[in-house]
Parts: structure tokens; sequence; C-alpha cells
């Protein structure tokens, strides 16, 4: 069983990217969502970086972002989940009853009651459970394919919204709720700074104290500096987001009103910010929780495992069926928890919410590093596919792209994602990739700049394609 | 030599499991004693596999009863054999490829924090611990199992049976990804394994082996049982004989 004269391990210099040992793809993905901000950034002339549109374009990523998270449980254990969209509307359809029909006629609360969010946001998120279980028993214990019960549910809890509110647009809702759709509920500035300063710090804890673990059993350890540009790195992302959600200012008009409310008068030169929404703060808690569940969890290992290889697990002694159902209800649950957000920053439920969510969703997890083959995902990884997406999407409308033509490129995205995936992990799959590129891109130039434009990058294709045929890579 | 005066350690009585029509395993009865190795042999397809998956809990059996410590025990499932000590080498190896070494070996029954965590720290340096006996050579602990040699995936999965105490170690061709030196490993260890009491089912194609490392051998064919026999009374023809024929040599059959 010794590895048969295998020499120990060389030590080699070690480049700074495996001294920080972050994973390539996600230098990938940073690296791709780097290149749309400065790209668009450039085409709006600084619009799409400002405080304004950063605070927007945060705020419109946490209903997918949310879903995401659970995704990526779903397809790591290889199933899929097209009902969430759907589920988002029941969710929200039943959040919406309750607090606008159900309490008001049978218990009497008057509209406006302190009890009125809460319970109805209870409501949603039970549904939202059980359903997701009830899915997940489907695939489980009755061998269901997952495409097919959630294909079903697209259509099934669609229309179950619809019908239980009759097909009609129920709002406004309740000032609580409305609290976490994003510019209604905000931290403050004040408020945002504490925040930030203690998750910086937390961050910076995490790093340093998973070093400590490793050294306290002598593990190999990174170096200390690249701990530290490791936390410095985090703790200055959340300082930066929170620096720039506080930059965006309340307009004067809305102030002036917030203090004629309180029977005051808006000094001169007075100004505030906004500061953190409370959704994207659900968010981040949402992200803190499903990366703890994932990998310090036995449920996360379990996921895993079974993802990885599902007869291995049940012969470990995973119950494989019964961990199906969890998955569904978690993913059934942050439905319901996005439908809070979504509704809330529409400030009512329309019979149209969440539709092709699930398709956001599942690019959002896929963009990210799901493997759709199971057993590889990330949290961080689907959060940042929504936020790509929607940078995309905003970006194209900033710049006035017609919306089909969005579509078209959001559509065009997942599948090259999925393609750099499958070229990353299979090198056989590489000079096809290659090939493909060498030839699609100047067909895409075309369509987009003319033929000018074509004609520069056919020839630059031509040329790399014979440097490729050179280097044996085609 | 093996004491048989006791109750075994395990008992399989008629055991049946059939696949649509197929009896894959058909009234097989193997007892095992504490300190004993009992070889499994037969072609491909005999039911080997099968029969030790009943024990194991992979598969319910259709039919028969399985005695450990002479009390009758009913397992459902991988879960339920382990809580009786019987652990288990798969053919497959039964690995989560995705994992690493530490993930797999403590599948199932990771070490937590007081807080419920899983604590990678610890059953790391435990997998550290445990390797650094069983395949010193050893390194890649942060590695994903599918990077590993064959040898060393081989390695993990043993770790994995031994690690928690078994009583009973089921063996299902545990050499068949190794070279010779590595083969050689695994008998020291089987040797050792058994020195300190534990009862062992090893299937193995290689007969040589089987007549130097095993007390017993049980030789099935077709699903069936040829017939047990002490390793010390035939010769190495004899058990080919019973492998090839299904029967046992008549200077036996007594
Ligand atoms: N899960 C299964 N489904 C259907 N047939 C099976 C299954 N497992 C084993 N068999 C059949 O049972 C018989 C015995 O197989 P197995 O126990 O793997 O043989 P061995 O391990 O002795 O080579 C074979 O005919 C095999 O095809
Ligand atoms: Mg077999």
């Amino acid at each position: 069983m010794s590895d048969t004269a295998r020499p120990a391990e060389q030590p080699r210099r070690r480049s700074l990217i495996d001294s920080l040992e972050i994973d390539t793809r996600l230098l990938g993905m940073i690296a791709a969502f780097a290149v749309i901000c400065i790209a668009f950034s450039v085409m709006t002339d600084g619009r799409f970086l400002s405080a304004r549109n950063i605070f927007n374009l945060s705020i419109q990523t946490v209903s997918v972002a949310i879903m995401a998270t659970g995704m990526v449980f779903v397809i790591v254990t290889r199933h899929i989940d097209l009902s969430v969209g759907a589920l988002l509307a029941t969710c929200s359809a039943v959040m919406a009853m309750t607090q606008k029909a159900w309490l008001p006629d049978y218990l009497g609360l008057e509209l406006g009651h302190w009890a009125i969010a809460p319970v109805a946001i209870i409501a949603g998120l039970l549904a939202g459970t059980l359903i997701g279980a009830a899915q997940g028993w489907l695939v489980g214990y009755l061998t269901i394919p997952a495409f097919i019960v959630t294909l079903g549910g697209l259509l099934i809890w669609r229309n179950v919204a619809w019908y239980l509110t009759g097909g009609q647009t129920i709002g406004p809702l309740d000032e609580n709720f409305q609290l976490f759709g994003g510019i209604n509920g905000t931290l403050g500035v004040t408020g945002s700074w504490v925040f930030g300063i203690v998750a910086a710090a937390v961050a910076v804890w995490i790093v340093f104290s998973a070093r400590r673990a490793k050294l306290r059993h002598e593990f190999p350890v990174k170096p200390l500096w690249a701990e530290g540009v490791l936390a410095a790195g985090f703790a200055a992302l959340i300082l930066g987001f929170i620096a720039i959600v506080n930059a965006y200012q309340v307009p004067l008009g809305r102030l002036r009103r917030e203090f004629e409310a309180r029977g005051e008068v808006l000094p001169e030169g007075y100004t505030e910010g906004y500061g953190l929404p409370y959704s994207v703060l659900l968010l981040f808690v949402v992200a803190v929780v499903m990366t703890m569940v994932a990998r310090k969890t036995r449920l996360g290992r379990y996921i895993f495992a079974t993802g990885g290889n599902p007869d291995s697990a049940e012969l470990s002694g995973i119950n494989t069926r019964f961990l199906t159902v969890k998955v569904f209800a978690i993913m059934g649950f942050l439905c319901a928890l996005s439908a809070v957000v979504a509704s809330a920053r529409l400030t009512n439920h329309a019979n149209d919410i969440g539709t092709l969510d699930e398709l956001r969703v599942i690019a959002a997890a896929v963009i990210g590093g799901t493997a759709l083959s199971g057993g590889l995902g990330t949290i961080y990884g689907a959060i940042l596919g929504a936020l790509i997406m929607q940078s995309l999407q905003s970006g194209m409308a900033m710049v006035g792209v017609d919306a089909p033509f969005q579509n078209i490129v959001v559509g065009a995205v997942l599948v090259e994602a999925v393609l750099l995936d499958i070229a990353y992990r299979v090198p056989t799959v590489r000079p096809k990739a290659l090939l493909f590129h060498l030839i699609g891109l100047p067909i895409l130039i075309f369509v987009a700049f003319g033929w000018l434009f074509a004609l520069i990058a056919a020839i630059v294709a031509v040329a790399l394609g014979f440097a490729a045929r050179q280097k044996g890579m085609l | 030599m093996v004491d048989r005066t006791g109750t075994p350690l395990v008992e399989m009585r008629d055991i049946s499991i059939s696949f649509g029509g197929i009896k894959a395993v058909d009234h097989v009865s193997v007892d095992l004693y504490p300190g004993e190795v009992v070889g499994l042999l037969g072609h491909n397809g005999a039911g080997k596999s099968t029969l030790i998956k009943c024990l194991s809990g992979a598969y319910r059996k259709d039919a028969g009863q399985i005695f450990v410590d002479g009390k009758e025990v009913d397992i459902q499932n991988p879960r339920d054999a382990r809580t009786h000590n019987i652990e288990t080498i798969y053919q497959t190896l039964a690995l989560a490829d995705n994992l690493d070494a530490s993930a797999n070996l403590f599948l199932g029954r990771e070490i937590t924090t007081p807080l419920g965590f899983v604590d990678d720290a610890a059953m790391e340096a435990e997998t550290r611990k445990i390797m650094g006996r069983l395949n010193p050579n050893f390194r890649k602990f942060n590695a994903p199992v599918s990077a590993l040699s064959g040898g060393q995936r081989q390695s993990v999965a043993i770790a994995r049976a031994v690690y928690f105490n078994a009583r009973v170690l089921i063996m299902d061709e545990p050499t068949a990804a190794l070279g010779p030196q590595e083969t050689q490993m695994v008998a020291d260890l089987i040797n050792e394994l058994r020195k300190q009491g534990l009862g062992i089912f090893l299937i193995d194609h290689d007969v040589h082996a089987v007549k130097r490392l095993c007390d017993r051998a049980a030789v099935m064919k077709n699903g069936e049982l040829v017939g047990v026999v002490k390793v010390d009374e035939v010769t190495e023809d004899d058990i080919l004989a019973m492998i090839i024929l299904g029967k046992k040599p008549e200077h036996l059959a007594a």
C-alpha cells in the first residue's frame, strides 16, 4: 500500500496566486465581473459605477442571489428546481393575502398593526418550506426525476398564486413589510458603519482563527503575509461597499417629507446617506449561514458527498432520500425569503412576480461554478454569478440595448459560462472550445459592430488559429 | 488455531436474495468466529458481493437470518451494520470522489465540535495518524480522492473500515487495484487484525492468497454455496475444483 517509490512532493517556487490559495475559477469570475463593470462604466461616463447605481444593483441582485444559494445545494445533489420563480409567486401571494385579507378579515387585525408583517412573513416561510419539502419527497422517496416534479411545480405554483389572489394585484403592502424591499428600509450611515466594522473584524478573526486551528494540529499553513493580504482584502471589500451605500444621498424632497411627518423643518444644508439596505443585510446573513451549512455542518458534508457519489453516500450510512427532502425544503424556504424581498421592493404582489426567475437562479448558480454533474459548487460563487447577471442586464439597459437583445445576451452568457467551465475541467474539450471561439467571436463582432471590425477580428482569429496549431493546441 | 467451540461472531443462515428472477444468492449459510479469516471464492457473478452486501446493509435479504454474537439482528441499511461494528471495504471502494481523505474516512460519523459543527482539523489529525500507520507515504490530505492513485484510494477505504473499532471486517477484493508490494501490506494488516480478535470475510480471486491468509474457505457458484472447507485440510487444486465444478471433491465429501 505504500506509494511505490514516489519521491516526496518537491518544494517548488510558489507563485503569488498559489501562496494566497485563491481558487483560479474565483479569479476568473472576479475578472469577468471587473471587465463588465469597467466596460459599462466607460460606456455610461461613469454612471454605472456611481453610488446610486451600485446601491440599485445590490438591491436588484438580492432576490435572485438568495435563491441561487439554495440552488447550489439542489444542483450539487444532482437535481434541478425549475419551480423557484413560481414558488416565489405562491409565497408572495400567501404573504400578501395574509396581510391584506386573511388577518384583517378573520382575526380582525386592523391594517398597520405591528403583528401583521411578522405573521405574514412566517406564513410565507412555512408555505415555501412545506411546498419545497413536498417536492423533495416526490423526488427522494417516490423517485420522480426532479426535472419533472419541478416542471409540474412551475405550472402548479404559478397558478396557485393566481387562485389565491383571484388574479388581482394586492397592495400596497404593509409598511413594516416594505422595509425589506431595499430603498424603503436602510440601516442609515452610522448603523451601516457599525455593521461594516463588526463584519470586517469578524472576517479578519475567522481568517486567523482558522490558521490557529491548523497550527495547533501542526498542519501546513500559508505564509503569514498571505493570510494578512486575504484578511485585508475581505475587510476592504466590506468597508468599501459600506462607504459606497453611505455615499448615496437621500433626495431632499424625501428628507423634507420625513421631517414634516415628524412636525419638524428640514435644517438648511442637512444631508443623509441611505446606508446598507436591510435586504442586502438579509442576503449577507443568508450567505454566511448557507456557507456555514455547506462547510461546517454534517448536512452540508452529506450534500456534497451525495452529489459526488450517491451510491457511496448511501453505503456510508447517509439517508440520501431524506437528504433530498431537506435540500428542497431549504430551497423552498429561500424562495419564500426572496418573495419577501421581491414583493416588498415592488410594494405589492402582482401575478407575474418571479417570472423567469428559475432561469436567472439556475444561471447564477452555474455561472458561479456549480457543476451540473453534481458535487461541486460554492455559495459565494452563486452570489457572484447573480451579481454578474444583474450587472449585465442593468448595464445593457443603461446603455440602451433593446430588451430582446438583452435576453439574447444573458442566454448566450449562460451557455458560454458552462462551456468555459467544461473546458476548464476537461482537457479534451479545450481545442474544440478554442475553435468555437475563433469562429464565433468574429461573427459576433460582425453582428454587433459591422463588417470592418469583423474583418480585423477574422484576421486575428486566423493568425491565432495558426499559432495555436503550431503549439499543438488545435 | 481458531477456537470454534463458542458462539460465532457472525452467522448468516439460509440467506436468499434475487434480482428480478435471478437468484443471486440462494439459501447460503456461513459463519465467522473471532480471530478467524474466512475466504469467499467463486467465479464472477457467483454472488459473493451480493452475499456480503446483505451483511453490510447495502442490500436487504429476501429470506434468511443473521446472528451477531448468537443474537438475531435486523440489518436494514448500512447504518445498522455499523452499529453492530460490521465494517466493509467495498469492491468499488464507495468513496465520495469530490471529498478529501479525512472527509471520506469520517463520512457519516463526523467528529463535531461542542456546537455541533464538523471539526475538520480534528478529523484531519486523526486521518494523519491512521494513515501514518497504514500508508506512511500518503501525503495528499487536502486533495479530493479523485486525485489519488488506485493504491492510495484503497488505503483510504481500508483506513475507514479499521478506524472505527470494527469487530467484523468485510473485504471485497481489497487487492484488486494493488501492486505486489501493496498486496503484501494488506496481507500483513489482515494478520495483525485477526490477532486482535477481529473476524474477517475476505473475497479474493487468488486461491493461493486465500490458502495462505484464510482459516476456512467458502466457495460459491451460481448463487449457491458449494461448500466450506478448512484450508489446511485441502489442496489448492481441491479448491479450484470446487470453484470450477461446483461440487466438493469426493475425498472431502464425507
Ligand atoms: N443490484 C443488482 N441488480 C441486479 N442484479 C444484480 C445486482 N447485484 C448483483 N446482481 C446479480 O447477482 C449476481 C451475483 O453478482 P455478484 O454478487 O456481484 O457476484 P460476484 O461478487 O461473486 O462476482 C450476478 O448475476 C449479478 O448480475
Ligand atoms: Mg464482486
